[in-house]
């Protein structure tokens, strides 16, 4: 769904109108109810930013330590397995609350163990001392041991926690690319059309057509990409990886088309008929007027589509978790597998412990996206904002 | 708002059509235009030809059975009663939040004070989160911090968590968050559709405030709001993201009793069968037709939606 333009209300304020008129009790009180509601709803949007932000907010602070070394400081002998309260011990183990349940006795037993000889390896890795959540390590390459150069590694359940996000964002946005090359071209085009060169009875099909594609469940979109256009492309193209960013972002620009194209089509829509009519009357064509008239008079509005494009493409999930092939390799290459942002929290999440690291990174990621998204929805906003003032200044 | 051209001037304009460039050009965006399309009835007719063959009544309400991926005794009846549970619940929290909201935007707020000008643009950018962001937020908020002051409360002491783990109520109050922008929007647009003579004629006849927003101004918003309820509906059943942590379940043996239960859901199960079935070939007919089954519930409703908005404004346009 594109975001609604809220410009100037087309009701004239009658909100004051009937002030001063003789009250009804009852009447007072369901105003009130229908302003606590109102509230509510203000209250809940709120805690979505504050809420990511909070769960976040101690690797942002510094407030964290990954290091492998810090894990194993504090040892509870397994002699005391019996005396630990269960849930310390739960977090002692990292295990979820499912893997806790359903390990017995020995199994415990036989984890504390592992932990106290990994304890006494250590001081063999240089890697243990470190804090991976450091930004440092979050956003620059880092030489670990075993490796010849510096790498950028997103490898969260391994002994040393590997948290670099610059993979995660490479992939994103590979996906998010070749999703806008497929559908900006194709969606602005359909908008021209339908708006501007399509005779009136076409377009009233043609419109609603077009945004059925919104109607489709991303898992379906997911779904058809992993079982259908997967093989079909590989078969095409002949390329070794059959989930690939290629794939994925096919597979998300459907998704993007129909946002793109009712933003584009709106914005065209607004432009004064006017505009179009004056230069039909000069002797231009309807393809010049669309193209040297009405397109121009809209840019913002077109600019607009495709912000709103890549901010629907960035945060879909379902269609990069199931298309993409979820290897994070750092590469450009849109034929290799991918990890996007969204598919890392969808498939990672389940598997943290609440309040560790991992669950914290996971919602430093969260973050991360909900700026991306706030950024580009701002922006969208603001160029029709443009597109509105353009057009009003000059009818 | 655009009027036909009338038809002597669309004939002069045909006839120009036929200068090199535009007529190119015209072909393009029109082969664009049906290039969309193609690929929308492609998905649709590739979803339907295989899959409308695993319909049947035993596959859409029988119990489903341990192994999920055996085209003989696969169904997906308590994924239906999961989908079904999570969005009527849906709608019981996000329709009375969502209507009240728009009316108080439109009916009673002054249009230029901070708090509404705020109001309004949290629930633009609201619309724009990413719904994995949502499933966070679900997590964090509603099972960790609400269920788990309410099992402290309740059963202190108590080791197992009752409401501190996914549950069918936090997923559908997630989804109701994710929904609530769609009602709103939607409502908005259907009472500022209403022509504000309405609001004045009943005014002048000695009505209340409150009497004219409930008895002029409600009824005939109500096709936009249902629009928006129903666009809400559609949109939530078929989201995956947002329950994934909250409450959906990979295999229950018995439907969810409470509001506390997990549940199995269609749209979840369409993710599992494409991606955990050990044999996709002999799963092919099961998935195809929990496709079919969920896009009859998603899809239909949007057409549905789609029309009752082309009707309500063909009535509004005779009406302003």
């Amino acid at each position: 769904m594109p975001p609604p333009a809220h410009g100037t209300p087309r009701v004239p304020d009658w909100t004051s109108l009937a002030r001063g008129r003789r009250v009804r009790p009852l009447e007072w009180l369901a105003e009130r109810v229908l302003m606590a509601l109102a509230f509510t709803a203000l209250v809940v949007i709120c805690l979505i930013f504050l809420f990511v932000g909070r769960e976040a907010w101690p690797i942002f602070a510094g407030r964290v330590d990954s290091s492998l070394a810090r894990e194993l400081q504090d040892v509870i002998p397994p002699e005391d397995l019996d005396k630990t309260p269960p849930e310390r011990l739960r977090l002692y183990l990292g295990l979820t609350r499912e893997q806790f349940a359903a390990m017995d006795r020995d199994t415990l037993r036989e984890l504390m163990e592992v932990r106290i000889e990994a304890r006494e390896q250590i001081p063999d890795d240089k890697d243990a001392l470190l804090n991976t959540v450091r930004w440092r390590y979050l956003i620059g390459p880092h030489q670990w041991t075993g490796y010849d150069r510096p790498v950028y590694i997103w490898q969260p359940v391994s002994a040393i926690h590997k948290y670099n996000l610059v993979p995660l964002v490479v992939g994103s946005l590979k996906a998010t690319l070749v999703a806008l090359a497929f559908a900006v071209p194709l969606a602005l085009a359909a908008a021209i059309y339908v708006s501007q060169l399509a005779n009136p009875r076409a377009r009233e099909w043609l419109k609603p057509g077009i945004e059925l594609l919104a109607g489709i469940p991303s898992v379906v979109l997911g779904f058809f990409a992993l079982i259908v256009l997967a093989t079909l492309m590989q078969r095409l193209f002949g390329y070794p990886s059959r989930l690939n960013a290629l794939v994925a972002g096919v597979a998300l620009g459907l998704a993007v088309i129909p946002v793109v194209f009712s933003v584009a089509e709106d914005a065209l829509t607004s432009v004064p008929r006017s505009y179009a009519e004056a230069a039909l009357a000069l002797g231009s064509t309807r393809w010049q007027a669309a193209w040297q008239i009405v397109l121009p008079a809209a840019l913002p509005g077109v600019f607009a589509a495709v912000v709103l494009g890549f901010g629907r493409a960035i945060g879909e999930t379902m269609i990069v978790l199931m298309a993409s092939g979820n290897a994070s390799i750092l590469s450009w290459n849109p034929l290799d597998s991918v990890r996007t942002l969204t598919a890392t929290i969808a498939a990672e999440l389940a598997e943290t412990v609440v309040g560790g690291h991992h669950y914290r990174m996971l919602f430093v990621i969260g973050v991360l996206l909900f700026a991306v998204t706030f950024l580009s929805n701002l922006a969208g906003e603001w160029f029709i904002h443009r597109l509105r003032a353009r057009l009003e200044g000059q009818r | 708002m655009n009027p036909a051209p009338t038809a002597r001037l669309r004939g002069e304009l045909t006839t120009r059509h036929r200068e090199p460039v535009s007529f190119f050009c015209t072909g393009l965006t029109g082969l664009a235009t049906l290039l969309i399309l193609a690929m929308l009835g492609l998905i649709l007719a590739n979803i339907a030809w295989h899959g409308a063959g695993s319909l049947s009544p035993r596959f859409i309400f029988g119990s489903a059975d341990r192994d999920m991926f055996d085209p003989a005794k696969a169904a997906v009846g308590p994924m239906v009663f999961g989908t079904a549970a999570r969005v009527i619940l849906m709608t019981l929290f996000v329709i009375p939040i969502g209507v009240s909201t728009a009316i108080y935007l439109t009916e009673y707020a002054r249009g230029t004070s901070w708090w509404t000008r705020g109001l309004r643009s949290a629930v633009n950018n609201l619309a724009g989160v990413p719904s994995i962001v949502f499933g966070l937020f679900g997590l964090g908020f509603f099972v960790s911090a609400v269920g788990g002051s309410l099992d402290a409360l309740i059963y202190p002491g108590n080791p197992k968590p009752v409401w501190g783990k996914p549950a069918l109520i936090w997923a559908s109050l997630t989804l109701a968050v994710m929904t609530l922008p769609v009602v709103i929007v939607a409502t908005e647009e259907a009472l500022r559709a209403i022509p504000v003579g309405l609001r004045e004629a009943s005014l002048a006849l000695g009505a209340t405030k409150w009497q004219t927003v409930v008895r002029v101004v409600l009824p005939q918003a109500l096709p936009g709001i249902l629009t928006g309820g129903i666009l809400a509906v559609s949109r939530a059943a078929g989201e995956v993201a947002p329950i994934l942590f909250t409450g959906v379940a990979y295999y229950m043996a018995s439907l969810p009793r409470s509001l506390t239960d997990q549940f199995m859901d269609l749209a979840y199960h369409v993710f599992v069968l494409s991606t955990q079935a050990p044999d996709v070939d002999k799963s092919r007919p099961i998935l195809y037709g929990t496709v079919v089954v969920l896009l009859l519930l998603t899809f239909a409703l949007n057409v549905v939606a789609i029309l009752i908005r082309a009707r309500v404004r063909r009535r509004l346009r005779q009406l302003g």
